[in-house]
């Protein structure tokens, strides 16, 4: 067993336990902190797999802008255990139902694969250079596409900002 | 409305400029402001090493004064203590003994002088009512303390060091105000 | 296979960030320092000058002191959360410094070592993340005070550091265009021999510049610890030394920054422009030496500007705040990045 392996197998213990205490924790600002401590162990993973860009976007966009605005909201909120109201039983059960089946679609997909998907440590598909070059070889449509997407969505905030003079 | 005075100033409401609402140009302006004033003298004294000098109409803590012999001046006649609108002089008069020449000028002496410091306000009527040049306003202040019953002054604070044992110290206590006053 | 680790390289590069932890420490410490003199200087006073020669001392008694503070902990905040604030704004400000050239080499015991704990391929990007999360420190902190200034305070930093941050990294994408690189000791490299980044970049380097400012939350932008409206911002129930990890969290964010300004756009370890240091014919030692020289020199030019503006423009309101990040930074940011876009693709034809 290697020391990739070892680390491996301490930050999936990790991951792990971090979101289920996501899902058991009652405030809901310690949900949004053991979020980003799953958000922070699967870029561990990344890095395992020698992939630092996609291990670094995924903390600035998850857990450096997204889950800050979800902190946000949760505390301006100011939810508490008191003033959350009793859900419905029903809608519970429609919550386990749900995401139930979320997990058995994860479970057989997994179970489908194989072969070993994931090369630790060596493999550079996650390098910025692989990754430019499939983005803007194999897949330009979409990536040109989203990339206007995200711009026009900036600049119509810019906008919407300015109208109200 | 008519104006009551002729100062009225209308203020200028109109648009900045382009260069204005840049508001770079100003900042730039006022940062060459602040890097002028790193060259500009500092007016700061450094206290404990320097200190402004006093002027010589100062009225600090008294002391009570001795004369060329060391010989207490003071003959506790209680004119200070009337002089005193704040009432912070107190005394207790003693005969001199026959053995007590070399200490006391004259037949009667202070045996106990209380200067209430906080009570003081020094203004130097004491001074003025003394007819035996025994008291004098000096050139220090009373130093913080943490109680009150510090600010007390008993006899041995205020008396000025022997001219003959200690003349240094008899110089730098009395300053420029004893002599000042002994030459009038 | 646990042996089969590079001791000697673990060693070196633990000793590096030792340095580098402790360096930015004193550093951060002796900013303060050069606060209250700047401070006082550009003000006609003279600063702290009783504690040692120049009062040189000044800044190992005020650790003193808030060491030996009280520590209190408001009883209906979260206790946890509450300590852990303060950790992570430290702990975020110490992070960034792993990714800086310092210099480029020294030869010591036969080995090259270079001045640099990790030269990752995507340093730049390493840097946003990093202080992206800075303002968890922040925001948690103020959560857990149980205080409604240190949320208002906590939320403004927040929002803040989120809108500028964008300017930045559009700024940054120009300067990527232009480089061609994400690595900063690729992008100081380039800058040796030739024109610094800050002559292809005048524009994006001063957008830079301002965002740098906001996301330092310094003067003008400090509308996070506000005093006059949010008594002390975020830190308020804040005491002892917890409050003094807060504040020299902000000092070493002033130094990180300043050194990554230095690198990005000011050469780095390069002491001037167009010249070719290395037919000097010195010794790597003695380049590197020079080279840390010349990088601190910059770094100290930086500090100092952070002072000087602090004391001169007054703090900027909210709204105006939030305009000056979306509706002129942002837009500026495009037009930068569209115009260097525009020449690269013209020269390249």
């Amino acid at each position: 067993m290697g020391i990739t392996t070892i680390v491996f197998f301490i930050l999936s213990a990790i991951a792990v336990m971090s979101a289920i205490m996501m899902v058991v924790s009652k405030s809901p600002v310690h949900s949004v902190l053991w979020l980003i401590a799953v958000f922070f162990t699967i870029s561990g993973h990344y890095i395992l797999m020698n992939a630092q860009f996609l291990a670094i976007v995924n903390i600035i966009v998850y857990a450096g802008a997204i889950m800050v605005l979800f902190l946000f909201v949760v505390m301006l909120m100011n939810l508490n255990v008191e003033s959350e109201p009793m859900k419905n039983y029903r809608i519970q059960l429609a919550g386990v139902v749900a995401g139930g089946s979320l997990m058995l679609v994860l479970l057989s997909a997994l179970m489908k694969t194989d072969k070993l998907m994931v090369q630790l440590k060596d493999g550079d598909v996650g390098l910025i250079r692989q990754l430019g070059r499939v983005l803007f070889n194999d897949y330009l449509i979409p990536f040109e596409l989203s990339s206007v997407l995200f711009l026009s969505a900036m600049i119509g905030a810019v906008v919407i900002s300015k109208r109200d003079k | 409305m008519q104006a009551l005075t002729n100062r009225l100033k209308q203020v200028e409401r109109k648009p900045m400029s382009l260069l204005e609402r840049m508001y770079l140009p100003a900042i730039f302006k006022g940062m060459i402001i602040t890097f002028g004033h790193m060259f500009k003298k500092r007016p700061t004294i450094n206290y404990p090493e320097k200190t402004r000098p006093f002027s010589p109409v100062f009225r600090g803590l008294h002391i009570l004064n001795r004369d060329e012999e060391g010989r207490e001046n003071c003959t506790a006649c209680g004119l200070c203590a009337v002089a005193c609108p704040a009432e912070a002089i107190t005394m207790e008069a003693a005969e001199r003994k026959e053995s007590e020449t070399h200490l006391y000028r004259e037949e009667k002496y202070a045996a106990k002088y209380e200067i209430n410091m906080l009570r003081c306000i020094f203004c130097g009527l004491c001074e003025e009512a003394c007819p035996k040049d025994a008291i004098y306003l000096s050139e220090t202040f009373a130093p913080a303390d943490y109680q009150r019953k510090q600010f007390i002054y008993k006899k041995e604070d205020l008396l000025i060091p022997n001219p003959i044992t200690d003349p240094e110290g008899y110089k730098k206590a009395a300053g420029n105000r004893v002599q000042l006053n002994a030459n009038k | 296979m646990l042996l089969a680790i590079d001791w000697l390289f673990i060693l070196e590069k633990f000793a590096l960030i030792l340095i580098v932890v402790m360096g930015s420490l004193v550093i951060a410490m002796y900013a303060t320092y050069a606060e209250r003199k700047v401070a006082a200087i550009l003000q006609d006073r003279r600063g702290p000058n009783r504690a040692g020669p120049f009062g040189l001392l000044q800044p190992v008694a005020d650790g003193l002191k808030l060491f030996f503070k009280e520590e209190i902990i408001p009883d209906f905040s979260s206790k946890f959360l509450f300590i852990l604030g303060p950790a992570l704004a430290m702990l975020t400000a110490i992070m960034t410094g792993a990714i800086i050239p310092w210099g480029d080499k020294v030869q010591l015991f036969g080995r090259d070592i270079p001045l640099q704990i990790a030269d990752i391929d995507v340093g730049v990007l390493y840097v946003f993340a990093v202080v992206s999360l800075g303002v968890y420190g922040i925001m948690i902190g103020s959560w857990a005070s149980n205080n409604k200034y240190s949320l208002m305070g906590g939320m403004r930093a927040a929002s803040q550091i989120i809108s500028y941050e964008l300017a930045m990294g559009i700024t940054m994408i120009a300067l990527i265009l232009v480089t061609g690189n994400l690595s900063i000791k690729e992008m100081v490299l380039q800058q040796q021999h030739g024109w610094w980044n800050i002559f292809y970049q005048p524009f994006g380097f001063l957008i830079f510049l301002i965002c740098a400012f906001a996301e330092c939350n310094r003067t003008p932008f400090d509308l996070a610890e506000a005093e006059s409206e949010l008594v002390g911002g975020y830190h308020t129930e804040y005491s002892s030394m917890k409050l003094g990890f807060y504040l020299f969290a902000e000092y070493i964010n002033m130094f990180v920054s300043s050194v990554i300004m230095s690198s990005l756009y000011f050469g780095g370890y390069d002491l001037l422009p167009f010249v070719d240091e290395s037919k000097w014919g010195l010794s790597a030692n003695w380049m590197a030496l020079i080279g840390i020289a010349a990088l601190m020199a910059k770094v100290v030019f930086f500090l100092f500007f952070f002072m000087w503006v602090r004391w001169t423009i007054p703090r900027f309101r909210y709204d105006q705040l939030m305009n000056l990040g979306w509706r002129v930074l942002i837009p500026l940011a495009l037009i930068n990045m569209l115009v260097t876009g525009g020449v690269i693709l013209y020269l390249h034809k």
